[in-house]
């Protein structure tokens, strides 16, 4: 096994990767965010970033970002499941069912529409992980499966309305219980959402110091402070914008409360849990994983357990914001959240991404397509310009490990 | 025409600001076998990948002479049409295509761009007599071993009237059979006016067949040597800039009691249940000690060692495993990580790392569960036990948190070791752990398996180097055919020892 491309090994002086430096694969997608926002924020003349216009980007993509999140980890696995669109509507098809003709309580029937979704995923991780057929057919299978169930369920024709719960879960905003305070120029603003926003940039500035600390206390190489403190207030400034606007208009939607919780919980799982690290290990070396002692079949199997769980609560809201469960729920949403974890960073061939990205990517495509549409683009060229956005971002990835 | 075949003046190449060849100078007469050592990064590979077009003209600097006409190959057809072949260390073979079809890959036998398969096999059949290969043209390649894969390539490489061929490692994967048969094969070219260089790491096959040595070191061409007489002591000397006198580190051996026992150990194959692979293997490891494995190529040591290891290999597995007196349960990889087993694969790029993941998290990924609290995982200890290793067994990296994938094979194994030296195993197997490692890294590695005898631990290393296993090992058993044929201590084993016992009751 002579080197290939043979670089001496004392090539690299020590003393100079020491430093710290700034990973573009990881960091270029936040960048392009960015710069996409202030394209559509300069083309709709400020339209964009308007109050009631963040809410609906927020509020219409809630579905998909929620299936991008269990989609990373299955991507992150080398996996890919394509039954998630199929199980959005059979779930929702359940949970109208159960709240509308069974008339079950709302959050009994939820939590039952989370435990079928549950179900779905432990039928298709089973195959997958213990029968060892790849997830591309089975998901495959499922997809197809799981809207013939859907229409099997309601019959061919839509269930609803739902409960009011369920309703403002999707669509409802947190109430005024503190009322406004008075922002000068921008107006009244909801006292809750600015105090959660705060507590919540508070929060994060003091999980990052924390980690810091630990970190140098163990003599790790850190970020310099005037970085630290540049993203610290990067941050906070981006998080209150868009709480500002949003206590502006009719305070914080539920589902941003959801999907910050989401976002967080599984943040931390998958970069600092047992579990989160086995999902890392077997994507980027199944055989190595296997033969370090890592239970690769039990976490394929959970893998897609909490994908289908994930489904299910997309489910739930988006039949939830229709009002109404219907046949066609969920189409191609699983082409959408493929595509925001691979627009995150993630992988084909599995082992790399990150949640945060797999978020990021779904914004990115939810500005596209609201900016697009506020400028009045035809929706095929919507659609041209998202699947451009999706071969540019892997190029981009591809390209940087090239150079690597 | 000149003596020389082929001239190469002042070759220069750099990759991203890293000089990997710098004014290498290589000049090969005609009709000979010339070799080239040196260490892994001396910038053998690259030399051969700016002769053969791989990097093509313009990404280096210098001047290369093919039958006194410079040259300027674009990429690998353009040199293969001067008759200059290549055949890279990792074969590049369709193994669901037959062997005829795999000979003129490429290069197809056709009319009208219609397949003439009577054409195509009657001549991959002709090809096939020339490298002494007895096999069927439309038997898929994947049906032969990898010795006779190897004579496939060098066939292919016949059939494009080759004048000059190139070999990187040809025997690295080959048993001593095989390697017998390829080294005859290239002498027999050689009288029949075949020009070939030859990269190995295997010094002893250097000298018996090569007339001319070159060797590199850093990226600079040391010397060229007539071979005649020369020793694999002088080879060495040059490849590692000081003389190494000895090439395995002083050890005094501390053996304790018995530590692993495995017994009446039968493993049969997974493609064909009825084959046995390991036949009623017993074997002892004690304290202290390190036992070497040896057999040749299929004798069954890998498959006993990972049939052990957590099952991972073989089916309708019997016998017994017991560890200081107590039979173990080692059926799944983590129990017989549970019982202090730890198994260092032969592949370390396949079964051995993250090759995407830093040094950081490989070195804790078989024991993640010791750095975690409640299912997280403490990153800072995390960092400072492979910060630990790092330091400890010398791996030659930047950062902890550097990819392994970009490390040189020696420190890439050290990765691998301290990864399973943080699951503190009592019984370490060691499958081929110096394989395709450079001479001053293999020295690092004897000294680590030394240590980890010397901290009471048993080591069994399985190797095809028997220099290797009567140098490092306080015992040797001989597998043959799956069958333990033999065991010898220290003091009374010889590499015709071995090999006697290693070839019994083989037809």
């Amino acid at each position: 096994m002579t080197t290939k491309t043979a670089p001496a090994p004392t090539a690299v002086p020590p003393a100079q990767s020491r430093r710290f430096s700034i990973n573009p694969r990881q960091s270029g997608i936040y960048v392009a965010f960015a710069l996409i926002v202030v394209l559509f924020a300069v083309l709709t003349d400020g339209a964009l970033l308007q109050p009631q216009n963040i809410s609906n980007i927020i509020v219409q993509n809630s579905y998909v970002l929620i299936l991008a999140i269990g989609m990373i980890l299955v991507i992150i696995g080398g996996h890919i499941d394509l039954s998630v669109g199929s199980t959005v509507a059979l779930t929702g098809a359940i949970c109208a069912v159960l709240t509308v003709q069974w008339g079950l309580p709302w959050p009994v029937a939820v939590l039952l529409t989370l435990l079928s979704g549950a179900l779905i995923g432990a039928a298709q991780g089973y195959w997958i992980a213990y029968f060892g057929i790849p997830a591309f057919i089975v998901t495959l299978a499922g997809m197809l499966v799981f809207r013939a169930l859907t229409l099997t369920t309601l019959g061919n024709q839509g269930i609803g309305p739902f409960p009011d719960e369920i309703r403002a879960l999707a669509n409802g905003f947190t109430g005024g219980y503190l009322g406004n305070i008075a922002l000068g120029p921008l107006g009244g603003a909801d006292l809750v959402s600015l105090l959660a926003g705060l507590t919540f940039v508070a929060g994060f500035a003091l999980s990052q110091w924390r980690k810091r600390a630990a970190r140098l206390g163990y003599g790790q190489v850190v970020e310099p402070m005037p970085v630290f403190i540049l993203k610290i207030v990067g941050v906070g400034v981006v998080v209150m914008a868009v709480v500002v606007q949003l206590a502006r208009f009719r305070n914080l939607p539920w589902v941003l409360v959801l999907l910050a919780a989401l976002a967080l919980g599984y943040s931390l799982m998958a970069g600092n849990s047992v579990f989160g690290r086995h999902i890392y290990s077997i994507g980027g070396n199944l055989q190595a994983a296997t033969l370090s002692g890592v239970k690769v079949k039990a976490v394929t199997f959970w893998v897609f357990v909490n994908m289908g769980a994930l489904a299910a609560l997309a489910g739930v809201i988006f039949a939830g914001r229709l009002n109404q469960a219907g046949p066609t729920a969920g189409m191609s949403f699983e082409l959408d959240a493929i595509a925001a974890a691979f627009i995150g960073g993630a992988a084909v061939q599995g082992g790399v991404g990150k949640v945060v990205g797999a978020i990021t990517g779904g914004l990115i495509m939810g500005v596209i397509n609201n900016g697009m549409s506020l400028i009045g683009a035809p929706s095929e060229r919507v659609m041209l310009v998202k699947g451009l956005v999706l071969l540019a971002a892997v190029a981009y990835d591809v390209w940087t490990k090239r150079r690597a | 025409m000149s003596d020389d075949i082929l001239v190469m003046r002042g070759i220069t190449k750099r990759f991203a600001g890293v000089t990997a060849l710098h004014e290498v100078s290589l000049t090969v007469r005609r009709g000979e076998i010339h070799a080239i050592c040196g260490e892994n990064g001396a910038g053998k590979s690259t030399l051969m990948k700016v002769l053969s077009g791989v990097h093509p003209h313009g990404t280096y600097d210098g001047d290369i002479l093919f039958e006194g006409e410079p040259c300027a190959f674009d990429g690998i057809r353009d040199s293969e049409r001067r008759g200059i072949v290549i055949i890279h260390q990792e074969l590049a073979l369709c193994g669901q295509l037959s062997v005829a079809e795999n000979l003129f890959l490429g290069n197809e036998r056709a009319r009208r761009g219609f397949i003439d398969w009577n054409r195509t096999n009657h001549e991959a059949q002709a090809l096939l007599d020339r490298v002494g290969l007895r096999a069927n043209p439309t038997a898929p390649v994947n049906d032969l071993g990898v010795g006779k894969q190897q004579l496939v390539e060098i066939a292919k490489a016949l059939s494009k009237e080759v004048s000059l061929l190139i070999l990187d490692e040809p025997t690295a994967a080959l048993n001593d059979d095989d390697s017998q048969h390829l080294l005859d094969l290239l002498e027999g070219l050689r009288d029949e006016g075949i020009t070939s260089v030859i990269i190995s790491h295997k010094l002893g096959e250097v000298t018996r067949i090569a007339d001319t040595v070159t060797v590199l070191r850093d990226g600079k061409t040391i010397e060229t040597l007539p071979a005649k007489g020369l020793s694999e002591e002088r080879i060495i000397s040059g490849m590692v800039g000081r003389d190494l006198e000895h090439r395995f580190p002083p050890r005094t051996p501390d053996i304790g009691e018995e530590v692993l026992r495995i017994e009446d150990w039968t493993v049969h194959s997974p493609a064909q249940p009825d084959r046995v692979v390991v036949d009623n293997a017993t074997l002892s490891l004690r304290r202290g000690e390190i036992v070497g494995l040896a057999g040749l190529m299929g004798a069954g040591r890998t498959e006993l060692a990972m049939s052990v290891f957590g099952r991972s290999y073989g089916v309708g597995i019997s016998g017994r495993v017991v560890k200081d007196g107590q039979e173990i349960d080692t059926r799944t990889v983590r129990g017989a990580i549970r019982h202090g087993l730890a198994y260092v694969s032969e592949d370390r790029k396949r079964y051995g790392l993250n090759l995407i993941e830093g040094v950081q998290r490989n070195v804790s990924a078989a024991a993640l569960d010791k750095l975690a609290n409640r299912g997280w995982v403490n990153e800072n200890e995390e960092y400072t036990v492979a910060e630990r290793f790092r330091k400890s067994m010398g791996i030659r990296t930047a950062a902890v948190s550097t990819v392994t994938g970009t490390l040189s094979g020696g420190n890439q194994q050290k990765v691998v070791l301290a990864k399973w030296m943080f699951t503190d195993p009592d019984v370490l197997i060691l499958d081929e752990p110096t394989r395709g490692i450079d001479v001053g890294a293999k020295y690092e590695i004897y000294s680590i398996i030394n240590e980890l005898a010397a901290q009471g631990r048993a080591v069994l290393v399985i190797s095809s180097e028997l220099p290797e296993l009567l140098g490092l090992c306080d015992r040797v058993y001989a597998l043959s055919e799956g069958r333990i044929t033999g065991e010898v201590s220290r003091e009374e084993a010889t590499q015709e020892r071995l090999m006697q016992y290693m070839t019994r009751g083989q037809s």
